[in-house]
């Protein structure tokens, strides 16, 4: 499983790549490995607004299909058109691949995510969990 | 020999499946006999065969299909039981077959007899206070249910209660259901027994819940024994609680979700009552109610007066009709068929045998399979593939391997809140030498994860198509024959 070491990263797998205001989210490859390979994305409406912890956007792989929550507050930006009729894209890389940019209503925020090695150590605590 | 090729591409020009001795009489002009204008130009595009080919090419394709009768078919969750053929014979009665949903009543009576029966039998085995047979799914029932919990909140003026609470283990007909029927749901997570956790349940009850639905057994198959203390939870926060009956195959003649105080339940006739199930259906999936709901059951309600069965239809606080007609007939003799065949005791002993076959599967497979949630359970196992996933060898692998050993796969990754969940429910029907075959290719496959997981990981290799791409087969499928693809 990879994880880079530039990104930050939530409790639910999504990863933000700040950049000023703005931020971009995806999906982390945990998530990727657990969802199975990608088939269908539901990305969000541009200039929607996004809220922390809420639903940002939905995956649907061979096997389930899940929400994509939001590590961020603020408002979507910019929605990465490619992967709508693309999404297996996600498969290949998923941290070339993302989802929405939002431009940031409280940047702070970021500071409430984990860093890679935390992140990390998060992981190791599921998979932990998993196997008792 | 298998037959890969549509009926198209062995089509042949001037190949044909009949022959006609010459025509001895004069021949009219078609022109004569029909509009020019609605003639068409050119051939219609048929395929060209044989009678032969055709024989043999829709025989072959008839026997792709894999359903109870030809093998074993542990698919969790869904009761894929036999369905005896005496209920298909019984069924096919022309005093059943050939009955006219627009016939008068008194001229129906023993149809609308056996619907008032099969209510009353069905209300005694669920402990409910009265059933309507009208849904045709299990869905439909969830929905019909939820729109009574609806109509009950605003006939008492109150219209707060727009949130319905679904553990995260549910089948996910439940929050689907909770959406159409115009509720908001809201999640309550499960406990490591595998139960609801009682306390996230009391911290998510207020004054905006206007109910529970619940699955019990759950969907991990393991009965959860807070239940009466769960229903106090609810009740004495004003929500009613409803019972997802797709488990019922586990405790027929032995608990009854009435008593456990449910307020409401469907019962699936298609899994626990043995009719079809399958192949688009039709199903039923019968409501039952307590006795303060019984005035917002869908019309028309069976009436019984002296010795005579009536159509009502005078209930002011109905939700309304909820399907065409009177439900699916057909189902409904079959099921009750099944019901009278079986008695009383030998429900309980469909139950029975269904948690013993279970449990022997689970016994038999639980060194080998890891069980997240290891305790006795009831009429199905769950497994996860957690042992085999560190080989690469997943649930869906394992799933696809068991197509070479010529059986259904189990359903896979549900429960949600199991890693790599292989879900088998063998049912009552099946003989310990069958159960026994089973479990030896589940050991067998084990093996092969451990020590050649190419192999497990390629299957299935027997079947007409081998392993699909389910990306390209999800994003690009093609649907249909096209003449210059």
């Amino acid at each position: 499983m990879e994880i880079k070491k530039e990104l930050m990263y939530s409790k639910t797998h999504e990863w933000v790549k700040a950049d000023g205001q703005k931020a971009y989210i995806g999906l982390t490859d945990y998530a990727r490995i657990q969802l199975g390979q990608i088939v269908f994305i539901d990305l969000p409406e541009i200039n929607s607004t996004a809220e922390a912890e809420q639903s940002l956007a939905e995956v649907e792989s061979v096997k389930a299909v899940a929400e994509v929550l939001s590590p961020i507050s603020g408002t979507v930006n910019e929605v990465n058109e490619a992967l709508i009729n693309n999404p297996e894209l996600i498969n290949e890389d998923v941290y070339g691949s993302w989802l929405v940019l939002i431009e940031m209503s409280d940047p702070a925020e970021i500071n409430n995510l984990m860093n890679s090695e935390e992140y990390e150590n998060f992981c190791k605590t599921l998979s932990e969990e998993e196997s008792h | 020999m298998k037959d890969k090729f549509l009926i198209f591409e062995m089509s042949r020009p001037g190949r044909k499946a009949y022959s006609l001795p010459e025509c001895d009489v004069p021949q009219k002009e078609l022109t004569s006999m029909i509009n020019p204008e609605y003639l068409r130009k050119e051939a219609p595009n048929l395929p060209e065969v044989s009678e032969l080919e055709a024989v043999r090419h829709f025989t072959q394709l008839s026997q792709r299909n894999y359903g109870v009768d030809s093998g074993f078919y542990p698919l969790g969750s869904c009761t894929m039981k036999y369905n005896p053929k005496v209920n298909e014979l019984v069924a096919g009665y022309d005093g059943f077959r050939k009955l006219h949903p627009y016939q008068n009543g008194e001229s129906v009576q023993g149809a609308l007899e056996l619907m008032y029966s099969l209510s009353e039998m069905l209300a005694e085995i669920t402990g409910m206070d009265q059933v309507s047979l009208q849904p045709a799914a299990g869905a439909h029932g969830e929905a019909t249910g939820l729109m009574m919990i609806k109509a009950y909140h605003r006939s008492r003026n109150d219209f707060r209660r727009t949130k319905i609470i679904i553990p995260d283990s549910a089948h996910g007909t439940n929050p689907a259901s909770a959406a159409m029927a115009g509720f908001q749901n809201i999640e309550v997570k499960s406990n490591v027994e595998g139960g609801i956790d009682l306390d996230a349940l009391k911290s998510l009850m207020n004054d905006e819940i206007a109910g529970l639905m619940l699955t019990n057994p759950n969907t991990l198959g393991l009965f959860d024994k807070n239940i009466l203390e769960i229903a106090e939870i609810v009740h004495s926060a004003g929500g009613l609680l409803y019972y997802d009956g797709a488990n019922l195959n586990a405790v027929m003649g032995i608990s009854r979700p009435g008593d456990m105080g449910f307020d409401v339940v469907h019962v699936n006739l298609h899994k626990t009552f043995s009719t079809p199930h399958g192949g688009g259906g039709p199903g039923a999936g019968p409501v039952g109610v307590k006795k303060t709901l019984i005035p917002f059951l869908p019309v028309p309600v069976i009436g019984k007066q002296e010795e005579n069965y009536y159509l009502d239809y005078e209930r002011p606080l109905t939700i309304g009709r909820i399907k065409s007609f009177y439900g699916n007939f057909g189902v409904l003799v079959r099921a009750y068929a099944y019901i009278i065949s079986m008695g009383a005791e030998g429900l309980r002993e469909v139950s029975e045998t269904a948690v013993l076959n279970a449990n022997y599967i689970a016994s038999r497979l639980k060194d080998i399979y890891a069980m997240p949630y290891n305790r006795i359970c009831m009429h199905e196992c769950v497994f996860s593939a957690d042992y085999q996933i560190k080989n690469g060898v997943s649930a869906l692998d394992i799933a696809k391997r068991l197509l070479d050993f010529g059986y259904h796969p189990p359903t896979i990754y549900f429960p949600l809140i199991v890693h790599e969940a292989l879900m088998i429910e063998p049912t009552e029907c099946e003989t310990l030498e069958t159960l026994d075959e089973f479990i030896e290719s589940m050991r067998i496959i084990a093996s092969e994860a451990e020590n050649s997981p190419e192999t497990v990981k390629g299957a299935p290799y027997t079947t007409v198509i081998s392993r699909l791409d389910e990306v390209s087969a999800a994003r690009t499928p093609i649907l249909r024959w096209k003449k210059d693809l």
